[in-house]
Order: C-alpha cells, then structure tokens, then sequence
C-alpha cells in the first residue's frame, strides 16, 4: 500500500506563495465529497507560509517554511474527535470527514500544529487532504507541489523506494527533519534544510582597517575545547557558520598570521552578527 | 455537466481552465502530457542541467479565477449620476460621485454621439486616449489590437508611454551601447549556458528577479537561480533592500542609500583604473572615448575630484573597504552583472539622473570584457535555449496589430491625420494648463535620434484634447505625482471620459461612461506566451519551452461584458465605420487571420491548433548557442537572433547601434545631438539628486522611500481584484475589517517614531499623504522606506479630493512628476523622500 508524504527542501524555497494559491484555487468554492467540503473565501489556510527572517544588520537571512497537515502517523486530532470523525486512509492520508465532524471544535484544537481552521457558516474543522480526490481519480500530483517552481516540495509514495521523494529523503537523509518534532506524531510531511541560528561576521587587521581581509582562519570550539566548525573569512572579510544547533556556547576564535588573536564567547539562543573583529599586530 | 477544459493564456504564464456548468471551477498551470516536452540540456562542468517537464507561471496567476470572478469586475454599462451629455456635465464631480446601469443601447449612444460631437466641434486631434499594459493577454483583443485600430480611424491624439520599468537604460544606455531597437536593453540570448559554463560570481544592482520575473515569463527562471546557487556561484546584492533574490541565493548585501549607486560604480572603476585590472585590448579595440571617462574618474582638470571609494563611501554609506574588495574580486573573477530583470531594469534607473547610472552598468562590463565567456549584463530571467526562427506574432509588432498587420485591408494605424502627440508622464499638465512639450516620442526605438525630438502640445493645426478614452488598469498606484491625475480628470478641459475595463481599478471612477469589458479567458484569441514582440523580440527565452497558446473562450463573459472588439464594432457602427472598423472579421476571423499569416501555419492546421490548444515549439537537435555580445567581443557579425538589429546582416554588423558602433565612454550620440546638456554628459556624471540625501527637501523630509516593481502582482493587475492575495503578508495585511498596503520601515527609523509592526501609518511630504501598514524589518536599511508603487486600489479618505490622504497604498502619490533629467523623458519614482507617523486616524 503506498504512504503518501511530501518532502520540502527549505533551501529551495523561493516564498513565492505559489502553494498558497493553488491550494485555494482548488478548495475555495469547490466540494469534493465525501472528503471535503468547500473552503470559505479568505478565511482559511490549509497551507501557508511561514517567514522566517533572522540575523541582524548586513548579515540577514530569510527562509520561508510552507507548514500544511502533517498527515502525522500518531495524529491528535483523531483521538480528539467522535469515532470516524477523523480517519487516517491506508495511503496515509488523514481526512476529516464534514459530516462526522460537524460541530467537533475540539478536533481543531487538538492539533499542535494549528493547522486546522474552522468553518463558522458550516460549523465544521477542515485543512488539508493532500488532494486525495485528485489522487483518487488517478493524477500523480498535488495542487501545491504542482506549482513549485523550484522542485522545492516533492510529492510521492513513501512506501516505494523506487519513488522520487524516497529517493530523495535517503539521498539527504542528514538534512531530513520533522517540523516541530517535539510533538512527536510522525508526520508524513518532511522537511530537509530547516532554518538553524548562524553566526557570522567581519575581521580586519587593526593596521588597515580600510582593507577588506581575506583569508583570515576563524574557528567556533564547544564547551569541551573541540573545534567544530572551522572556516576563511572570504573577500569581503566575512565569515559564517550556518546550521547550528540552538543554545550551544561557543567560543569563536579569529586568527590571522603576524597578529594576536581574538576570541569571543558567542551563544546560538538565536542567529548572530557579531559585528567586526578587529585583530592588532604583534 | 462534466467538466471541460480550455486552454488560455495571462501575462504570467498558459494555464488550463476548467470548467463546470457553465462556471470556473479551477485554473492550473497548463497541463500538457509529460511525453510531450522535449526539455533541452545543457552542460556544465560534467553536469547537465534541463528544465522540469511543467509550466511554472508567476504567482499571481494563481489566483486568476478569484480575479475573474471579483466583485469589482465592472458588468453593465454605468453612468456617473450627476453626468448629463446634453445638459450639465459636471466634471468637477468626477471621483465623488456615484453611478447608474445603463442599457449598452444609451451607453454606445453617449460614446459615439460625444465621439461625432466632439470631431465635429474640434476635430479628431481633440480625442485623445490610452492604455495601461497587461491586463490581458491575446494578440486580437489586447490593447494594440482593437483600441489601437478603432483610436486611429478616429484619427486621435496618442498618448505616449514612457519606457517606465527601464528609464534609464532608455535614455541613458542607448547613448553608451546602441541597442535603441531594445529600447536600451542588452541582448540576453543563450547567457543561461554562459553563466552556467563560465560565471564565478554574479553582481545583483538594483534587481530582484525571483519578484520581477523576467516580466511575462512567469517562475521559469527560478530553477536556474537554484542551480547556480548550487553550483556556488557568489552572489553580491547591491540594493537598499534585502531583497527576495538575495533571500534565496543567500547572497552578501551591500545597501547603499537611493540614489548612490552611481557613485559606487565610479569608485569600482577608480580602483581598476589605479590598480591597473581592466581589459585594456577590449578597451582600446572596443570602446571610444575611455581616456575622458578616465580623466573624469581620476579627478583631472578644473571643477573636478577624484571618485575615489572614500568618496563613494561618503555617498552611498558602504565602507570603502568592501567597494575595493568588491572591485578586486569582480576584476579577478569572471562576473556577470545582473542589473535589472531583463539585464537592463531595476529601481536605480528610476531615478533622478538614472541615465548615469545606466551608462555605468554598460561601462563596468565594457571594462573587463563584455561579451566573453563569463562577462555579461544579464538579468537571470532570459537566456533559455529556444527555437527563435519560426515566427508567430506578438501584440507589440507591427505585424501583430490589427491595425498595421498586412493582413488588415485597411491599415489605420498608419492613416491618423493627426501628428498630435501627448507623454504619460505630462498628460496631467497638458490637460490642465493646456500646453505642454517634452522631448523624445515615448518609446524611441527607430534610432537614437529620436530621443532628440522636441513635441509642443497643442500642436499648430490641432486641437486641445476635450475626450479621454481611458483603457485598462490605473496610474494611481504606478505614475509618479498622481494626484495630478485627480485634477486632469476633474478639469472641465475633457468634456467627455470614457472608462472601458474589465474590473474597477482607481481610475474607473473617474469616468462619465463605464463600459464592462469582458476578460481574455471570454473570448477567442491566439497568443505566445512572454513574447511581446517589438523593442524585445524573442521574449520566449525567458521561458523554458515556446509555448503558442489557442487562447480559447472559456465561458459566456459575466453580467453584460462584451469583448473589446465587440464594443468597439458596436461604437464604429453607430458612426458607420464598421465596415471600415471590421473589414467583415469577426474577432476569431482576424485570430484566424493572424495565425495563417503566421509560420504555426505551416505546422499546424488552424482546426489541430483549435482543438488542441497549444504547440510546442521543440529546440533543435542541432541548436547551436549563440552568447549575446559573444560577437561583439569576437569580432564577428552579429549572430543572434536580434532580428531588429539594424546592422545585423550589412556590413557593419560587427558594429554596435552606437555612432561609432564602438561602447562609448564618451558618447558621440550626445556630443552631436545635445553637447551642452549637463545633466546627461558626454561622459557620464554623479549628479546629486534634486530630491536625495543630501537635497533641500531631505531637511524636512529625512526619509527616502524607494518603490520598486512588485511581488505578487502585475502592475496594478490581480491587486485588490483577486483578493486570495490579500492573505499574503508581502502583498497586504489585514486590520480592522481593511487590507492596508505595506511599507517597510528599518527598526532604528521605527523606534525613532515610536511605530511598531503592525500600526497603520501615514506616509507624507509636500505632495501627498498616503497611508499604510508598517512592516519593521531589517531588511530594509536604516533612513530609507520601502513600498511597492502598484496599488490597484485608491480609496481617498475624502473622495475627490485631490490632497486627499489616500487609505489604499498608492504611494506614486508621494513621489515627484519631475523627470530623469531636462532632456531625459524617465520618471523617478525612487528619487522621493518623505516622513512617516503613527496614524492616529
């Protein structure tokens, strides 16, 4: 039996909203029983995308994170809910039914990942289905990873290997990740590349502050005096270690020949910019 | 009623709709069989990279059935309530008052009666009319089409566009590069595979290609950027804003402030002039004039100084040291210059003086080869292998228009006896104080002289304009100054103003008559997608397959609509010009018409074509990559596709379109034309802006506000007309019941006035008040605002009121009607400063 899943590569994502839109284009007016009623005009997202901006001053970075049903193997939501209300398919896809649902707020609240919305006029929760009626009568896609420019979200048969989005999760299984996997409910949809605090900054020489200095060595060592990231500063004198992992101490070293070195105590509680390192001559 | 599907086009990308009962149930991205696409491939550093078997349209399109059914689709006739055409006309009371339905019977009898009145009392100079651009899409029913034709035979006053997305590439680059027949902007033919194979870094100025598209291409470019980020290709973004590109390519951000930018590409060239890292070969065989330009640079001679990166320093607010080091790495490495979508574009050449700015561009790249392998002006969004021989007609092509095609009888566009000319940009002016004159004809794309022409409006022998036929789409949220625009409407100069257009945009209700017109999804038509033909031929290579569409008429038009062409037969009609008008064609008669005219002709049967809805135009098995300016830099006859190149095929198609067919450092063009113009040198210049950081009005007004072209809609298309956009923080943001426009503002600037994100906000100056959402972000720099000048929406608090504040977003209201430059015809809407506060309503 096949296991629906997306996979989304944050790397890839342009933000465009294109998902966004295409998912309201097929749900907004639109009943396809018995697995969903019509979306109301703007009124609900069954997917959206989330803005992540962080750093500060020249050193900023945006990500975006398209969040929709995690279709999660463990979901809350059916537990919440009468009997029948919420099913999980064999494929993997988890449905509210809009009859057995009516009137169940409950459902919408059970799910961490707040990706439920509720339907005032039609007193029912509804999100997404992973288009199962599309895959029903026999298309291979959904509406939202149809309309990715950038092949950042891949849709597929987990079950198979041979799939697209198998493939892929095995061929970056390092960077494959569950969002918000503290809730712990096995979701079908994955994420590779997921936003991580970052440090970054400048070094220049004391003696010439009105150079650029490439090529000096900076380093981040943990706790137990272990370097863990080493990198140059590039042409413009900048430095940077992305995908740190969160509210670690880090003891940031810049080293240039011929020249004392600097060292600073950074912590990743978020992304930083520390500014510029200024290394004098010995 | 099972579903049908239809095929049709928009200007973001083919779509298929589907249809059931008579209703739009859903529009896709054009859905063709995978076995279909025959994807090209091209290879690089033993990897090949080939585009995905699908069409990725511009987001927008998305959202095209919340467009089509809007609420503010205009669907009958209306008259505006106090408009009496045989008594009180009451013209003051356009934008306050309200409208009646009217029968299409007393609606066309209205129009062609002030029509025949007015060509009577006047003559047809006193008819003037225009267009916005893109609101639909077709080569029959868009606005070359029908509007074109019918405003001719009427033999009316046209009103000149400007060239408003590339200012000054058109008024500036030509005189350094040629190009005129581009309207200033580069070739961009196979530079994909160049950047692929040879680029090490890209220098993003001013451009945002992952938000301006390539224009009409869509998202088909997107994978390319991905690719080229993959590949590690260093990324450099020069822009007050942190731009969508520079998100996704994760590129190093230098912010300059507005209006800098051409001091930091002096300052690049100090340090490869002083430093001795240019191509001197390409410059002594290439260029003309350089030792002027170096003089310039260098600070020789009297009123002179050296544009050292210190100074540039002291301009723009980067530090001087990355300026070097930016210098020394693009010196070093092979780099391209992406500066502005189509390779020409971006905000900083809607500038004051943006033709220096423009004319840097070319030069930098002049200066370390343009044109080798590696070395180009290229925007990201073009440059696609493609099959460019067959041809099909584009709406911007003579032979795409109804009214000059060799398939019309009677070609009408070419029969208006009347000279007269009016500018966009001075429209307001002319109407008000009843003359005005301004150089150049618009787009001047037949030779570099053009630019040099002179208009005075009225013209001896011709009227002053009393009718305005006003054609899609509003200037409030995109012309500069505009509420100018409120007062040319409400001058009793235009006795009679017609608004035709299939949703209300700002301006709808500035009419007397509003006539529905139906969308392109309700009726027939033919039509490629991106190509618009004209001053940008080939258009298609920003799209990874060439795509003809049979725009086919997907369901009856809503309310009482009626296509373009029908209402305009209908008002011929009355004045018995149908025949003239029509010469017996139904609509799909000329569709028809075009398509025989066309080489799909040869491929294709029209019935196939009908049937089928698309063709695919293949890339041949043998496609051999032609790199734009590779012959230049070769030393070889032009061998691109650039059909419109003038010396292409003469013997002087080595040359470029400049005098010298040389790049000119110093340009001959100008020397000869208007040597004496300081504000457009013969050398380029920094020239202050009269409205910068360091201007009169910054004392007051210590905020520059930048409005660069936008996101998530098209001009001022989709906006408030498909509301699902709406829910899209970078596009609107809803508060108290309202959908406010944002504008970006740097946390220092915010804390300074004690706004937080999320407060609604007005933006003033001397001109106008506008008011917004505030979106805190760091991402724009600290002094500067950011906002997109597109609003479809104007909404003054006091309606009709000219000084009005305006609650919907049009910030153009803001900005200055001031041009490039005396001679330089451009509008400047990033050249604007202003203040900001809390509203407090």
């Amino acid at each position: 039996m096949a296991r629906y899943g997306i996979a989304i590569d944050i790397e890839k994502c342009t933000g465009c909203f294109s998902c966004f839109l295409a998912c309201r284009d097929e749900y907004v007016g639109n009943d396809y029983p018995p697995l969903s009623i019509a979306q109301p005009k703007n009124a609900q997202k069954w997917i959206d995308v989330k803005e992540i901006e962080y750093g500060n001053g020249s050193k900023l970075k945006m990500d975006y994170i398209p969040v929709m049903c995690q279709h999660c193997e463990e979901a809350p939501c059916m537990a919440a809910g009468p009997e029948g209300a919420v099913y999980r398919r064999d494929d993997g896809i988890v449905i509210i039914d809009p009859e057995k649902a009516k009137g169940h707020k409950e459902i919408l609240d059970a799910c961490p990942y707040r990706v439920i919305s509720w339907n005032e006029e039609k007193n029912v929760p509804q999100k997404c289905t992973m288009c199962a009626h599309m895959l029903d009568s026999g298309e291979k896609t959904v509406r939202c990873v149809e309309v990715c420019p950038t092949g950042a979200m891949v849709f597929g048969d987990m079950a198979d290997p041979d799939s697209k989005i198998s493939k892929l999760l095995a061929a970056k299984a390092e960077k494959v990740e569950d969002f918000k996997p503290e809730f712990g409910t096995k979701p079908a949809v994955k994420y590779l590349s997921l936003p991580k605090p970052f440090i970054a900054g400048e070094v220049i020489l004391s003696d010439k502050p009105d150079e650029c200095l490439k090529g000096a060595t900076v380093t981040l060592t943990d706790d137990a005096g272990n370097t863990v990231l080493k990198t140059e500063t590039d042409f413009f004198g900048d430095f940077e270690f992305k995908g740190l992992a969160k509210g670690i101490d880090y003891t940031l070293t810049a080293v240039f020949e011929g020249y004392f070195q600097e060292e600073m105590t950074v912590r990743t509680n978020s992304s930083k910019n520390v500014g510029i390192i200024k290394l004098r001559a010995k | 009623m099972s579903e049908q599907v239809f095929t049709n086009l928009t200007n973001g990308g083919p779509i298929s709709v589907y249809v059931k009962d008579g209703k739009i149930t859903r529009i896709r991205p054009m859905q063709i069989p995978e076995e279909e696409y025959k994807p090209w491939v091209i290879e690089a550093d033993g990897k090949k990279y080939s585009p995905p078997k699908a069409m990725h349209c511009a987001p927008p399109v998305y959202s095209e059935r919340d467009r089509f059914y809007s609420e503010n689709r205009i669907l009958y006739p209306l008259k505006r309530v106090d408009f009496d055409p045989k008594g009180e006309r009451n013209p003051q009371n356009r934008g306050k008052s309200g409208y009646e339905r009217i029968s299409w019977d007393e609606a066309l009898d209205i129009v062609s009666g002030e029509i025949k009145r007015i060509t009577e009392e006047y003559g047809g100079s006193a008819i003037t009319g225009m267009t916005s651009s893109h609101h639909n899409w077709g080569v029959v029913g868009y606005k070359m089409g029908p509007f074109h034709r019918f405003m001719h035979m009427l033999n009316y006053t046209p009103v000149l566009d400007n060239p408003d997305s590339w200012e000054g590439w058109h008024w500036g680059a030509t005189h350094t590069y040629g190009f005129y027949w581009r309207l200033g902007m580069p070739e961009q033919f196979d530079l994909l595979e160049d950047a692929l194979k040879h680029t090490e870094m890209i220098v993003f100025w001013s451009n945002d290609p992952d938000t301006t598209r390539g224009t009409y291409s869509g998202q088909e470019s997107s994978i390319w950027r991905v690719w080229l980020k993959e590949k590690g290709v260093k990324c450099v973004f020069i822009d007050p804003f942190y731009n969508y590109t520079n998100a996704v390519m994760d590129g190093t951000w230098l912010a300059p402030r507005p209006g800098s930018d051409t001091a930091i590409a002096m300052a690049i060239t100090y340090v490869w002039i002083t430093e001795n890292t240019y191509d001197k070969t390409y410059i002594k065989e290439k260029t003309f004039g350089f030792d002027d330009f170096k003089n310039y640079i260098l600070g020789v001679g009297d009123d002179n100084y050296a544009k050292t990166p210190e100074w540039a320093e002291a301009e723009s607010g980067i530090p001087a040291r990355k300026i070097k080091a930016l210098a020394r790495e693009w010196a070093s490495k092979k780099t391209c210059l992406s500066s502005g979508c189509r390779g020409g574009q971006g905000s900083a050449c809607r500038t004051a003086f943006g033709t220096e700015w423009a004319r840097m561009m070319v030069l930098l790249q002049a200066m370390q080869g343009l044109g080798k392998p590696g070395i180009s002006i290229w925007g990201t969004t073009m440059g696609a292998p493609a099959d460019s021989d067959p041809w099909f007609p584009a709406y911007a092509e003579p032979q795409g228009q109804m009214g000059r095609a060799n398939i019309a009888k009677k070609k009408l566009c070419f029969e208006n006896k009347t000279k007269q000319r009016l500018f966009r940009l001075t429209l307001p002016e002319a109407v008000l104080t009843g003359k005005e004159e301004f150089w150049g004809d618009g787009f001047c794309g037949q030779s570099l002289e053009q630019q040099f022409v002179h208009n005075l409006y009225p013209m001896e022998g011709h009227s002053k304009v009393k009718m305005f036929y006003r054609y899609g789409g509003s200037f409030f949220g995109t012309m500069s100054e505009t509420s100018k625009w409120v007062n040319m409407y409400q001058s009793s100069e235009l006795e009679f103003v017609v608004n035709q257009d299939c949703w209300y945009g700002g301006e709808a209700k500035f009419a007397d008559i509003i006539l529905p017109a139906c969308t392109n999804l309700e009726r027939n038509d033919i039509g490629e997608w991106a190509a618009c033909g004209g001053y940008t031929t080939n258009a298609h290579i920003g799209c990874n397959y060439r795509v003809l569409v049979r725009q086919q008429k997907c369901i009856e038009p809503l309310g009482e609509s009626k296509s373009d062409y029908e209402i305009l037969s209908l008002v011929a009609d009355r004045l018995g010009m149908k025949e003239l008008f029509t010469e017996g064609n139904t609509e799909d008669d000329w569709a028809k018409l075009f398509f025989e005219s066309s080489d799909l002709s040869k491929k294709i049967s029209w019935e196939k074509f009908n049937e089928k809805g698309y063709y695919l135009t293949p890339v041949p098995d043998d496609y051999k990559p032609t790199p734009s300016m590779r012959w230049f830099a070769e030393g070889r006859d032009c061998d691109t596709p650039d059909t419109s190149n003038p010396k292409k095929g003469t013997d002087k198609a080595k040359e470029l379109g400049t005098y010298t067919g040389k790049i000119e450092f110093a340009s001959e063009s100008l020397r000869q034309n208007m040597p004496d113009d300081k504000e457009r040198p013969i050398v380029p210049h920094f020239i202050p802006s009269w409205e910068g950081y360091k201007s009169d009005p910054f004392k007051k007004y210590p905020l520059q506000i930048i409005l660069p072209h936008p996101r998530f809609s098209f001009h001022t298309h989709y906006d408030n007309h498909a509301q699902w956009l709406n829910d899209i923080a970078g596009h609107r943001v809803k508060k108290d019941g309202y959908y406010w426009w944002p504008a970006r503002i740097n946390p220092i600037d915010a804390k300074a006035r004690n706004i937080k994100g999320g407060d609604i906000v007005e933006l003033y100056n001397d001109r106008a008040s506008v008011l917004c959402i505030a979106d805190v972000t760091e991402r724009i720099r600290e002094g500067v605002i950011h906002s997109y000048g597109c609003s479809a929406k104007y909404d003054p608090l006091v309606p009709g009121k000219a000084d009005s504040t305006d609650k919907a977003g049009c910030v153009n209201m803001l900005t200055t009607s001031k041009l490039v430059s005396k001679h330089a015809s451009g509008c400047t809407p990033n050249s604007c400063v202003c203040e900001i506060r809390k509203w407090e309503g």
